[in-house]
């Protein structure tokens, strides 16, 4: 039994991330999209209309793979989770129904008409298309996190003899308190990714000296969206979601920051080593009183270390916890650090010039995928080991009936898939951004494209 | 209350196996009838649009099996564990193929995606038929109420079945004629010339070996499942759905002789939903029917969810489930015609 924890452990980890590096692009550039149709819409200049179409080519991209990848996600509750799923199926059943119900037609029906209907329904329906995909994905983001936020603090239910979980108020698992910042956190993550990818192709081309007139505009919309968003990733929306963390999870806060020992005045550490043996961080650098002053706004108030919950309610990988914690930070502090600065030349024009910022801009391109991964990590580590928090064991969820032989087959059938569906991936995007954005004929009507079958 | 959700996932997943149906059809012919590169382009730009949309329909479907019958999700999920994942890896190569297809010029890369295509169409239509010959001759449910099958034991049903075993490989093989056919219709209705001429002739001879295999398989049932019908015998009624499935049967061969394929397709589609319809039938109340002892069936009773959570359930499907219809519908209005050499060109 212990190992087929493992492997399902694993097997949901792997896929879940590599899931989820689809879903934040086009959560991001559905945003992005929307702004570039809405100005083409509101100048009538077919600039913004061919700067979308590009983009909307990588959102169908990321999409696809997104829905692939996905499709496993829901499979996986019952396969490998069928403990948990018929425990709190008659909580959680709710809102992935409601997603599947939801946002799912949504954003299906209206990709056909983003890729096929422009030139068929016209700009209003395009339009109309890239709005509805926002909402789409964004939904079914909403109904994710309403998923995962009970599991992180679970609220508006009750539990019957038997042990099964159930929903008492709809209402009240839709606006778990839990939601809203993670909600948030979450959304601007994905704009932060959909806006970083924009401006790094923005910056190559510009480098290159190739699509120059599109290269300003993906930087100009890029750098703002992905300085704004850097910044709200930081505050208010991380902060209010540590400090949920403390309030609610305070083992799991602890083990964030590496904090072994309850202290008054305690500091936060940038950087060390979880030493497990001694329960110490190797070679810290600390900001003194920090941690105390970020949870409660007070220099000497009392943070809870490790030591005040009994051992098996730590979260059961602590360093890599930690690690996680300490590299979704650093990652959100150095994207202010690049997009800020950026945002700044681009007001005073001078960031087209300004090399060293676009190569910047260029090499930051793939760590918003890390930082969010880390993020999840952070969130999904942080809960152990509990599936619902406080509730129900991880280990008491899996499928009790399912080996570990088969866990590990399937386990490695998905290593092997999503490394071709990876390479798959990477090849595509290469080769839709090496073409670049289609260029206006000679003639000034529209280009002739291609159907993408 | 339980009833109602049983029919609104029978629902779902039966016009999950209509609409899917006809595109995974359209990949099983699709080596066949499209011959030359511009046929292929024309095959998937009929699905397109839409076959995305479809899928859609079963991640909703076993949404909607979660939330209202979470035990049953768990004991059916778990208990086909392998073959479940397998479903998976075919989507998504299937999905990989349909998209990347056509995104570049090679004289490897495409064929290699034509054949991915057609093979995961035609597996997956084995599958999903073995599936539904798996629910009707039942599964080792134990005492709480999971089971966990290999793929194979003796072939034979018994009370000790693999998820293969002739029962469940001749539904698979029902499942795989009928979807080709229904793909032929579609492809027909959707496209002109050679490839048009391809596929209603591929229908048209297909639509007759259909019925032996339909026989073979409906002759077998009695044996395999006894307990089906029970519900026939207590509710005449139901006797109406096998007629209206012979009649669509009647209607689907007759349009298509007549050279009529829009009409031969909608026959179809209606077929296929009585098809399940029988099945549902038959079933009801159950959802997973036990091989070792009837007591350990799952049941629409002792799977079901809390009632509060049916009853608020009841609100968002009232308000999900019209949309939803909205959207499918608008999304088929639009692109309804036929696929032209011009629309490969005017994608947008």
């Amino acid at each position: 039994m212990e190992t087929a924890l493992f492997y399902d452990r694993l097997q949901f980890a792997f896929t879940i991330t590599f899931h989820y590096l689809f879903p934040q692009l086009t959560m991001g550039l559905a945003l992005l999209i929307l702004y570039l149709k809405s100005r083409a819409l509101w100048t009538n200049d077919e600039h913004f209309n061919n700067a979308a179409r590009f983009w909307i080519k990588i959102f169908a991209l990321s999409f696809a793979f997104g829905v692939v990848t996905g499709i496993p996600m829901e499979f996986q509750f019952g396969t490998n989770w069928a403990k948990f799923s018929e425990l709190t199926g008659g909580v959680i059943g709710q809102t992935l129904a409601m997603e599947g119900l939801f946002a799912f037609f949504l954003e299906s029906s209206f990709l056909g008409f983003l890729l096929f209907g422009e030139k068929k329904f016209g700009p209003r329906v395009h339009w109309m298309a890239s709005l509805m995909l926002f909402l789409g994905s964004w939904l079914s983001g909403y109904f994710i996190m309403a998923t995962n936020a009970w599991m992180q603090h679970p609220v508006a239910f009750t539990v019957t003899e038997d042990g099964i979980f159930h929903v008492t108020s709809l209402w009240g698992l839709l606006t778990n308190s839990w939601l809203v910042w993670q909600y948030l956190h979450n959304m601007t993550a994905a704009v932060a990714t959909g806006s970083f990818v924009m401006a790094g192709v923005g910056a190559f081309y510009l480098l290159s000296n190739r699509h120059t007139d599109y290269a300003k505009t993906f930087l100009r919309t890029g750098v703002t969206a992905g300085a704004i968003a850097s910044l709200l990733l930081v505050f208010p929306t991380g902060h209010e979601n540590a400090k949920q963390v403390f309030e609610h999870q305070p083992a799991t806060g602890a083990a964030f920051e590496g904090l072994f020992q309850t202290e008054r005045g305690a500091g936060m550490i940038l950087v060390g080593q979880p030493n497990m043996e001694t329960l110490t961080i190797d070679n810290p650098i600390t900001i003194p009183w920090g941690l105390s002053l970020l949870v409660y706004d007070e220099l000497w108030a009392e943070v809870k270390g490790l030591d005040a919950f009994p051992r098996d309610e730590w979260p059961d990988n602590i360093p890599l916890l930690y690690y996680s914690y300490h590299i979704m930070a650093g990652l959100g502090t150095i994207f202010i650090a690049i997009m800020v600065p950026a945002m700044l030349l681009l007001w005073h024009g001078k960031l087209f010039k300004a090399k060293l910022v676009l190569w910047g801009i260029l090499l930051i391109t793939p760590f918003p995928y890390i930082a969010t991964t880390a993020g999840w990590m952070t969130a999904e580590l942080g809960r152990q080991p509990w599936l619902v928090y406080g509730l129900l064991r991880t280990s008491e969820g899996i499928s009790p009936l399912v080996h570990s032989g088969n866990v590990l087959f399937t386990l490695i059938g998905f290593v092997g898939m999503y490394f071709l569906l990876g390479i798959l991936f990477l090849f595509m995007f290469a080769e839709t951004v090496s073409h670049g954005p289609e260029p206006r004929n000679a003639g000034g009507e529209a280009p002739v494209v291609h159907s993408p079958y | 209350m339980e009833t109602f959700w049983f029919v609104a996932v029978a629902l779902m997943l039966a016009v999950y196996i209509v609409l899917d149906g006809f595109d995974f059809g359209t990949g099983i012919i699709y080596m066949f009838v499209a011959k030359t590169d511009e046929e292929r382009r024309l095959t998937l730009n009929a699905i397109g649009p839409v076959w995305n949309g479809n899928e859609v329909w079963l991640i909703a479907g076993g949404g909607l099996l979660f939330f209202a019958f979470p035990k049953a999700y768990a004991s059916g999920f778990s208990g086909f564990y392998l073959a479940l994942i397998l479903v998976l890896w075919l989507l998504m190569l299937r999905g990989i193929a349909i998209e990347l297809r056509s995104h570049l010029d090679h004289p490897l890369w495409r064929p290699l995606w034509d054949v991915t295509f057609s093979v995961s169409s035609l597996l997956l239509a084995v599958v999903f038929g073995a599936a539904v010959g798996n629910l009707v001759r039942g599964v080792p449910l134990n005492m709480e109420g999971y089971f966990h099958t290999p793929f194979w034991t003796s072939f034979l049903p018994g009370s000790e079945p693999g998820i293969l075993d002739l029962y469940t490989v001749s539904t698979g093989i029902l499942s795989a004629t009928v979807l080709s056919i229904h793909g032929a219709y579609y492809l027909a209705m959707k496209t002109e010339g050679d490839l048009h001429q391809r596929a209603h002739r591929f229908a048209k001879v297909g639509g007759w070996a259909l019925i032996p295999i339909i026989l073979l398989n409906l002759l077998s049932l009695k044996n395999v499942q006894p307990i089906l019908s029970a519900n026939y015998s207590a509710y005449p009624i139901g006797y109406t759905i096998p007629l209206a499935a012979a009649v669509a049967l009647g209607l689907m061969l007759y349009f298509c002789q007549k050279g009529r394929d829009t009409a031969a397709f909608f026959a179809s589609c209606l077929f296929i939903l009585a098809g399940i319809g029988i099945t549902a039938w038959g079933y009801y109340p159950n959802l997973l029917i036990s091989t070792t002892n009837q007591s350990y069936n799952l049941t629409i009773y002792n799977s079901a969810t809390s009632a509060y959570g049916l009853q608020v359930g009841l609100i968002w499907f009232g308000i999900g489930f019209p949309l939803v219809l909205a959207y499918t519908m608008f999304m088929y209005r639009s692109f309804r015609g036929k696929v032209t050499p011009v629309s490969l060109h005017e994608s947008y």
